[in-house]
């Protein structure tokens, strides 16, 4: 396993890490207008073409805005076109509302925990 | 290769032109200096518009037709960002004064010390390369200005100013963009018998590329919504089409009503928005149902289911974007729902307008200094008590 920072800044972090072909990127802060593109790049320059799923791990994501949104079906259709899998884990109550309300959870899985995710990609 | 420094030199004795050339030859021949010459101050503005790339220049007091003191006030005129320097007898402290009163930028004395002269040079142009960069990036500024003027401007156009009303209802509705452009929008339309149609959305991300996706989205919005579908309909209509060229990703929250006064139904379809607030005339207040729509732009040809319901007399139905739930005080907590229901809780709101008017007053005296970070829309439709 290897296990890198991809991006750090005063209001976002995001730990990425690399196993088996399944990148997970944690990320801790806000995401909002003003860092949703360095949000992108950070996923685009760590995501590899060999990655067979990617899972985006929403623990310690305190607010996303929809330009954040925006990146992850970005992300979603990239991932799409490079017949990966990806999917979101652990997010809080009100981020979950957010994906709830905007339906985004009808197109991207969310699961509860790293563990559910993990496990669903494999099954 | 940088460009050579390209200086002009003002002098009436034709001694210098020859001596500075041999003195600088190094710097000539390596490509950092280059000279052009003028012999007073009237030559000197006429090489200037020539050459039009002059950096420097470097220029004697002491001269026929037009000297360098009244040099240095023309050159402005002909070239604002050029600098200059003097070159002055020893100890002429008044002229040199003079020349510095009048924007001369160093000075040198006579006679010429060349290695002085190279050092004053370097130290002027450095000054000039940090002055000019300076420069770019304030026409960078004033251009990513520009840009979000326009975003700013379209979003501004497409907000209807003029609202229906009847005796069954009152309606009212305001928008406050943030600073930096974000993409909200709302529109009130005039429908076949009577009828409107209340639109409160939000455009995912900002800038020019946001504000033309919301002109297109109010613009099929309205489209489908006078082709009299029902919210459902409208929705799916908008989302398909919004489909076809979206490569961006880019989306929009849509929470799409119409009215009907004859029956005082109201009929709702959602693409992704918040749910709006209902407000009985006895203060009690709950969040409308949700269809559980996806916000649009974002899959092509799913349905939007429907919901309706039959306002009462006194009854309110306010549609927000999340720009007042979301709204954050210096603690980082959001407004929330919970607020705004609070507010009309000792009074349930009897005019839209004061009703609109309580809830950005609410917003703004909870997010007190903490910037604005979106837009905050409210659209409050009333039902007339009587």
């Amino acid at each position: 396993m290897t296990s890198w920072t991809a991006a750090q800044t005063d209001n976002l972090t995001i730990q990425a890490k690399r196993e088996e072909g399944t990148l997970t990127a944690a990320t801790e802060g806000r995401i909002d207008g003003a860092n949703a593109r360095l949000f992108l790049e950070a996923l685009e320059n760590a995501i590899e073409e060999t990655d067979t799923a990617v899972l985006l791990d929403l623990s310690d994501l305190a607010y996303i805005s929809s330009a954040g949104l925006r990146v992850i079906l970005q992300t979603a259709k990239a991932l799409r076109a490079q017949n990966a899998q990806f999917a979101l884990c652990s997010a809080k109550g009100p981020i979950r509302e957010v994906f709830e309300i905007s339906g985004i959870d009808q197109i991207v899985s969310i699961h509860d925990s790293e563990d559910a995710a993990i496990a669903s990609f494999k099954g | 290769m940088t460009k050579p420094c390209k200086i002009l030199v003002v002098d009436d004795e034709p001694d210098l032109e020859p001596l500075m050339l041999q003195r600088m030859r190094r710097r000539i021949r390596s490509g950092e200096y280059d000279f052009v010459f003028a012999g007073n101050g009237v030559e000197a503005l006429e090489r200037l518009r020539e050459e039009g790339d002059i950096d420097l220049v470097l220029s004697d007091i002491n001269m026929p037709r037009m000297d360098g003191l009244t040099l240095l006030e023309q050159i402005p005129d002909v070239d604002p960002n050029v600098r200059c320097v003097i070159i002055s007898a020893y100890g002429d402290m008044q002229n040199i004064r003079t020349a510095m009163n009048r924007g001369a930028f160093d000075f040198v004395t006579k006679p010429v010390d060349f290695d002085d002269l190279r050092i004053t040079i370097d130290r002027t142009m450095r000054n000039l390369a940090e002055w000019r960069e300076a420069l770019s990036s304030r026409d960078k500024l004033v251009a990513l200005q520009n840009e979000l003027d326009v975003a700013s401007k379209i979003q501004q156009s497409i907000l209807p100013t003029q609202y229906p009303k009847s005796g069954n209802y009152k309606i009212a509705a305001n928008m406050e963009p943030a600073r930096n452009v974000g993409g909200d929008f709302f529109d009130i339309l005039r429908l076949e018998y009577d009828r409107i149609g209340i639109a409160v959305a939000d455009v995912s991300d900002k800038g020019v590329p946001a504000a033309l996706f919301m002109m297109s989205s109010r613009t099929l919005l309205k489209g489908a919504g006078i082709g009299s579908g029902t919210p459902g309909e409208v929705l799916r209509e908008v989302n398909d089409l919004l489909n076809e060229e979206n490569d961006a990703a880019m989306f929009v929250t849509i929470f799409y009503a119409m009215y009907d006064p004859e029956t005082s139904e109201l009929t709702y379809a959602n693409g992704g928005h918040n749910s709006p607030l209902i407000i009985h005339a006895d203060g009690s207040s709950e969040l409308l149902p949700l269809t559980g729509g996806i916000a649009l732009g974002i899959v092509p040809g799913i349905e939007y289911g429907e919901s309706s319901l039959k306002l009462s007399p006194g009854d309110t139905v306010i549609f927000y974007s999340d720009g007042v739930t979301e709204a954050m005080n210096a603690d980082g907590e959001e407004f929330g729902v919970e607020r705004m229901r609070e507010i009309f809780e000792p009074s349930p709101p009897t005019d839209p307008e004061a009703a609109t008017a309580a809830i950005f007053e609410a917003v703004h005296a909870f997010a007190g200094d903490t910037d604005q970070s979106d837009d905050i829309t409210c659209v409050t439709l009333h039902r007339n008590a009587t």
